[in-house]
């Protein structure tokens, strides 16, 4: 394909959608494919043909963001949003909103609300607007053309430069300027180098990369070429969860449209570059999200990570120097090219700048997934955006980076939204998992539940992690069920020291923050459940047996 | 190559940039606790008991795993350190079902000798007490995980040095062990040469020959180096075996 | 030897096929035409793993040995492989599954009273399936579906804000359908 070819192809299919009548567009991703959002969308196919409205069409986007209020709908004619749209519903809404042009206002989403007006889109720009399942909706809307820009007129060098300028750090959770990582990979010396795309969402309560590859994966694929010419490799994969079908399904086909059209492949606009995507699955292993683990298992290896240094951008996949992105990282490489770095770095902050993707879940009233630019205050995207805990409750904590993260706590609900911030109080920002938890929810049992997560993921290779978090695990279980004392606290606090300071990869060195930030923001309630320490004396009976750490 | 110059725990070393720094350290007598780690096998940093302190460096790093650099400034043994290596075997400790006094190789023990080292006392965690396999199908070898503490010694010396990779660790985080095969008895093993690498590397007593008892297994670890290094350095010339 | 390029995916068993395989199971056909769109590869174990379940249901011995053999992978190796992601089985699954969200989200919203009185219910604990074969319970990290949490994954069909009492009366509707489920 020429770059006169993308730009022909825009404009037919700008004049297609021109053309229809009504379009009806309703979200085709997981969540509310789950509420029946396939019923919903034979029902409007159904009210077509009963109202004889030809040149219509209903078409499936990617996530519209109110997760908890599906099936989304939205008429492409006057964007107006419709939620739980169920079959008859959607009969109603083609007889009154498009036949007689009077909305059904009971189900009616008010766009100008503050859910949709705090929002900034890129990552998700085109996410509940374009048909994922074809390439011509995403070339419409300015799809590719980074790509052909880049490999036009840039050098490589160029590119990084323009990446490295915008400020773009890694969207995986450790914030590592995506520019720097280009650089040491460009510079590597070596015929071979690969580009993988970290599609391994792990976290529990995040579902940002899921949406982004269901409902706009061209994007994810154009983010990975340029990042190919930008480094010099011909190789790309993506390593995707295996609890992700639909993801896995859209990506297939789009890598298929995307070869066909010449946009992947040889040759790519007619240039000297070749870049190739191979898809691999995932196998169900939460430490594969590590990226020295996850190498090892496209190698087809156990998913054991390997210490750093040497670093994947020097010494990754095949020994070859290697880049790895997250999903929403390569998400925002393509509108970086289109709109320039300077647009980029003005959106958030100095230090963090653009947007950041979150999945408000949890004791919220309004779930679903977000977009928001960086410093933008915690209390805004909880009680603005998701309207607050649900009646009767009050908000006690905000858990970010899951079993990585922390918990924080109502009085740094006025932190700003960085990379820093977020450290200081002892969390990460993590991939994007924001769970909301309310007066109900008991935070020893929060720090439990996310170690027995990471126990059950700890890939056993080094003995901290191995041991240490099965330790951990019990003694706050003990803690739990009202039968520990300060000694246990004690020794539970000096073995998350020790676990995140000696662990050989970050699953392990995360894996105390859950019990820290809990223990920094809300030690009453463990102190609550405490015992006396009981000390032997031959005159006690009852305290035999019962040293510190026995149980 | 370049001579890289350096300073472990005050005193100034030097030693190339191939080297690792438990190599240089161990050059010039500084003696760093290791368990994982074996002079002729590749390094996997997973005992975390060589764990340094470099100055500027933000994480603590495996001394066993990290190229020399000009200008370090490594510290071995502050206190900091210390306290970690005591808690690391205070965990391995108790992660097995290790009981020395009946153990064959009780007093020829790595994992005894480190408790010793540390200055472990008692251990403060609860022993997990795990349900651990015996095997003693082989016809000269005994496999006891309840005493196997993970260090992939076994697995490592069967793959790179005998070329038979009858080992492996399977299942993950605290429910791993060490299997042969598709997890089959030793005995049956299709790929195992009876070599008894194995064994002889194990740090603990999990690897043991058959026959031994109480504080009679003594391994031996030299053969490894004299291996390695005839291979690497091609010092066995086929020719030299058709002379006569 | 020309090697064919064939999309993966799940394929169905040709009823008619012609000629038969060594082993007389059709279904290595499928098995080593996925190996072959692999070039055999040894890093594409997982690849071929994930194949071969879709054929097989589960991963047994024979198959495993088949699959090392294959990709020229040490035995203890493949098998390590296989025990160290949680998405492949040794064992073969139940006629049903109940997949459990245990994700934060579906946490801190009750996902762990429902596993209770599913465990209660069925008499064996997730990862284990019943001893008559009707329903393996499994726990998923998480599906994704956060806003509809509590969520579980009936044989493919989606349940979203779960209760206990719904669950259990779904063990039952399949209880109802087949002889027998659990205790």
């Amino acid at each position: 394909m020429t770059v006169e070819e993308l730009h022909e192809l825009a404009d037919r299919e700008r004049e297609r959608q021109a053309g229809v009548r009504h379009r009806v567009l309703y979200c085709s991703a997981a969540g509310c494919v789950s509420c029946g959002s396939h019923a919903t969308r034979d029902a409007f196919k159904a009210a077509f043909t009963r109202r004889g409205l030809t040149e219509s069409e209903v078409v499936g986007t990617g996530c519209m963001g109110l997760c908890g209020q599906g099936p989304l709908v939205k008429i492409h004619d006057d964007g107006v949003l419709y939620e739980r749209v169920d079959a008859g519903l959607a009969h109603r809404i083609v007889d009154e909103h498009l036949v007689e042009g009077r909305p059904v206002a009971e189900h009616q989403l008010d766009a100008a609300s503050p859910f949709f007006a705090s929002q900034v889109k890129i990552v998700l720009e085109n996410c509940g607007r374009i048909d994922a399942t074809r390439i011509e909706e995403y070339i419409a809307v300015g799809g590719y053309e980074a790509l052909a820009r880049a490999v036009a007129e840039l050098k490589p060098q160029e590119v990084v430069e323009e990446v490295r300028k915008s400020g773009l750090r890694g969207r995986g959770g450790a914030g590592y300027p995506t520019g720097l990582k280009w650089d040491i990979a460009r510079k590597a010396p070596a015929e071979q180098k690969y580009v993988i795309c970290n599609a391994d969402e792990g976290d529990p309560g995040a579902f940002m990369d899921r949406s982004v590859l269901e409902g706009d994966p061209h994007r994810v694929l154009e983010g990975m070429a340029i990042a190919g010419y930008a480094i010099g490799a011909s190789q790309g994969y993506i390593y995707v969860r295996a609890e992700y079908p639909l993801a896995i399904e859209r990506l297939k086909l789009a890598i298929r449209q995307a070869e066909r059209h010449g946009v992947l492949g040889s040759r790519i606009f007619e240039s000297g570059f070749h870049f190739r995507i191979d898809l691999r699955i995932g196998a169900g292993a939460f430490v594969c999200g590590e990226e020295t683990a996850l190498i090892r298992s496209i190698q087809g290896r156990r998913g054991r990570p390997q210490p750093r240094p040497p670093y994947p951008s020097e010494r990754g996949l095949f020994g070859a120097p290697t880049v790895i992105n997250n999903v929403e990282t390569l998400a925002n490489i393509a509108p970086i090219l289109r709109h320039g770095s300077a647009w980029f770095a003005a959106l958030g902050t100095p230090r963090s700048p653009g947007t950041k993707v979150f999945a408000l879940a949890g004791k919220i009233r309004r779930t679903g997934l977000i977009e928001v630019p960086m410093g933008i205050p915690l209390r805004r995207i909880i009680f603005e955006i998701g309207g607050g805990t649900p009646e009767g409750t009050e908000f006690k904590a905000a858990q970010t980076g899951g079993p990585s993260g922390g918990c924080i706590p109502a009085e740094h609900l006025d932190l700003p939204v960085d990379y820093e911030a977020l450290a200081t109080v002892g969390s990460i920002m993590g991939s994007g998992g924001l769970i909301v938890m309310d007066s109900t929810s008991n935070m020893v049992d929060v720090a439990r539940f996310f170690m027995e997560f990471s126990r059950d993921e700890s890939c056993g290779k080094c003995a901290p992690c191995r041991v240490g978090t099965v330790h951990m695990h019990d003694l706050l279980r003990k803690i739990a069920r009202g039968r520990a004392t300060a000694d246990d606290v004690a020794l539970l606090e000096e073995l998350c020291e020790t676990v995140k300071e000696t662990s050989l990869c970050g699953l392990g060195q995360s894996a105390p923050n859950p019990v820290l930030s809990t223990l920094r923001f809300f030690r009453a309630e463990y102190d609550a459940l405490l015992g006396p320490v009981e000390v032997f004396t031959p005159s006690n009976p009852l305290a035999r047996g019962r040293g510190p750490g026995g149980s | 190559m370049a001579i890289l110059t350096l300073t472990i725990d005050d005193q100034p070393v030097s030693g190339t940039e191939t080297e690792t720094l438990l190599e240089v350290a161990r050059q010039h007598g500084i003696e760093i606790p290791t368990l994982c780690h074996l002079d002729g096998l590749t390094d996997v940093g997973a005992c975390r008991l060589c764990l340094v302190e470099i100055e500027g460096a933000s994480r603590l790093q495996p001394a066993c795993t990290t190229r020399l650099q000009e200008g370090m400034v490594v510290r071995t043994n502050t206190e900091r350190l210390q306290r970690y290596r005591r808690t690391i075997v205070e965990m391995l400790a108790s992660e097995g079902n290790h009981h020395c006094a009946v153990c064959v190789s009780n007093n020829h023990c790595e994992l005894q000798d480190l408790a010793y080292t540390v200055g472990l006392q008692y251990v403060r965690v609860p022993y997990l007490y795990p349900a651990k396999t015996l095997d003693a199908t082989h016809k000269d070898f005994v496999i006891d995980r309840d005493r196997c503490i993970l260090c992939s010694r076994c697995v490592r010396v069967c793959h790179e040095v005998e070329g038979a990779h009858t080992w492996d660790i399977a299942g993950r985080g605290i429910g791993c062990e060490i299997i042969s095969d598709l997890k089959q008895p030793w005995g049956q093993s299709t790929t195992c040469t009876s070599c008894g690498k194995c064994v002889l590397v194990c740090p603990t007593g999990a690897l043991f020959e058959k026959g031994a008892t109480v504080a009679e297994m003594e391994k031996r670890t030299e053969f490894l180096r004299y291996i390695v290094n005839a291979r690497q350095r091609r010092e066995w010339n086929p020719d030299l075996l058709h002379e006569e | 030897m020309i090697t064919l390029a064939v999309e993966g995916g799940p394929v169905a068993v040709p009823r008619d096929a012609t000629t038969t395989h060594p082993s007389g199971d059709n279904r290595f056909k499928l098995l080593d035409r996925a190996i072959n769109t692999h070039h055999a590869s040894g890093s594409a174990l997982i690849e071929v793993m994930h194949a071969a379940q879709g054929i097989f249901g589960y991963l047994e011995d024979d198959l495993l040995i088949y699959i090392a053999r294959a990709l020229k992978r040490p035995l203890s190796q493949v098998y390590g492989v296989a025990t160290f992601y949680n998405f492949f089985r040794l064992k073969p699954a139940g006629r049903h599954t109940f997949v459990l969200c245990t994700g934060t989200a579906c946490y801190v919203k009750g996902a762990d009273r429902i596993q209770r009185a599913i465990e209660h219910r069925c008499g064996v604990a997730f990862g284990e399936t019943t001893p008559d074969g009707a329903v393996s319970l499994v726990a998923a990290r998480c599906v994704g579906s956060c806003g509809l949490a509590p969520v579980a994954v009936l044989d493919e069909t989606v349940a979203a804000r779960l209760t206990e009492d719904e669950a259990v009366a779904r063990i039952d509707a399949w209880d109802a359908a087949t002889e027998g489920v659990g205790a």
